[in-house]
């Protein structure tokens, strides 16, 4: 693999993350994290959509009039987000209740757009395709993280398998129960995008305001 | 009307799309640094909102459901997989003609909404609300009611969410946190307190 597809499929991991740096599809990370088995499909899915949905519009890049491109490139997301949710339906069947509407939102998915819209329409099929898989991966990497923190301790248990033995069933853990409610994820991503500013300085964003101390007069 | 009256509360305090379902997150977060076009989009995904929801419930009802077709002679059709592409297509129509019909007839109301329109073709909280009335199974007037109110409680957070962030700005946020981490979890906490909400019955 050469030197910039490499740099396609790592960037967006950590240095260019979707969700922490770009703010884009966090509607789904927020609402299917609550159990790790269901972020995990969800990402599969979502890599599959976004990795299929660029190497599709960059084969056809050239054919697309610039005024009806948003429309073509909907229907070529929505039809493969159809047939993930057909498949889903086939072979996962309770994991596709749980999800509910948000298979049906990953057409919405802004990540998924944004990257037809700023990748794929300028460059070569095989490129788009490690760019949606680097970028789908990216996004699935920050639900995980946020998967594991909200079952290991919302639940104690990770993909249905105890490790906390909570107290219900005679154990010691007391499961802490807001982290399985929605507001839960707001604060683990706040947090985990404090850590990753953090750890990478350069994504800081500038105050707009700053608050002037006696020592500057 | 009383079972409608009480969708509609639970549609705009207790089910907010946006605080907790998490839907038109990205628009949240990102058009909500000023009060003024907060109200703006708003008012756009009300709008919006209460037009297309209705619209995909008569599509779902004479058209995909299995044997809807029968009218046309196909009583045996069940074409529900192309919901997805239906709802998208009949929202990505409807924007463009409302976005039309307000440059032609109404423009001080276009320029006011104009930015915002096509941005909400993409609002998960659109297609996330038909996708919601399928899956409840709403017939016509109560997807009417669900399409107005859940519009007026997303517009209802965000211009909530609005009014915290340009009092925070003058605060003193740790570096790492500036910016979006701090909004993350402003949101959560508004979504905590609008889960007080989820004991209202009426």
């Amino acid at each position: 693999m050469s030197q910039t597809r490499k740099k396609l499929l790592v960037d967006p991991l950590v240095d260019n993350n979707p969700i922490t740096l770009q703010v884009l599809g966090i509607c789904s990370a927020l609402a299917v994290t609550s159990s790790l088995k269901v972020s995990f499909v969800m990402s599969l899915a979502v890599i599959a959509v976004i990795a299929f949905s660029s190497l599709f519009i960059s084969m056809l890049r050239n054919y697309i009039p610039n005024s009806i491109r948003i429309i073509v490139q909907m229907t070529i997301i929505a039809s493969l987000v159809i047939v993930v949710d057909q498949l889903l339906k086939a072979y996962a069947y309770e994991i596709s209740k749980t999800l509910s509407v948000f298979v049906g939102l990953i057409i919405t998915n802004c990540i998924v757009m944004g990257r037809a819209e700023a990748f794929a329409m300028k460059n070569t099929p095989i490129d788009s395709f490690v760019d949606g898989i680097g970028n789908g991966l990216g996004y699935g990497l920050l639900l995980m993280c946020v998967g594991v923190v909200r079952e290991l301790f919302g639940a104690g248990s990770l993909f249905g398998i105890v490790i906390l033995n909570p107290v219900s069933d005679g154990g010691w853990y007391v499961p802490n129960g807001l982290l399985l409610l929605p507001p839960s994820a707001f604060f683990i991503i706040g947090f985990l995008i404090w850590g990753l500013r953090i750890w990478k300085k350069s994504q800081v964003e500038d105050p707009e305001f700053k608050i002037q101390t006696v020592e500057d007069y | 009307m009383e079972a409608l009256i009480s969708l509609a509360v639970k549609a705009i305090f207790v089910e907010n799309l946006a605080l907790s379902f998490f839907l038109g997150m990205c628009t949240f977060i990102a058009v909500s640094k000023k009060i003024t076009t907060a109200i703006g989009l708003g008012i756009s995904v009300i709008i919006v909102q209460s037009i297309t929801v209705p619209a995909n419930n008569l599509i779902l009802t004479y058209l995909l459901k299995p044997g809807a077709l029968g009218w046309a002679g196909f009583p045996d059709v069940d074409l529900t997989f192309l919901g997805l592409i239906s709802y998208i297509g009949v929202i990505a129509a409807l924007v463009q003609i409302l976005e039309m019909i307000l440059d032609k007839h109404f423009p001080p109301l276009y320029n006011a909404l104009g930015i915002f329109l096509p941005l909400i073709t993409v609002n998960c909280a659109i297609l996330g609300g038909s996708l919601f009335m399928v899956e409840r199974d709403y017939n016509f007037s109560e997807a009417l009611t669900y399409g107005i109110s859940s519009g007026f409680g997303w517009a209802l957070a965000i211009t909530a969410m609005a009014g915290i962030r340009e009092k925070l700005k003058y605060s003193d946020i740790p570096e790492g946190l500036q910016g979006l981490g701090i909004t993350f979890i402003t949101a959560g906490l508004m979504a905590m307190a609008f889960m007080c909400f989820s004991g209202v019955k009426l």
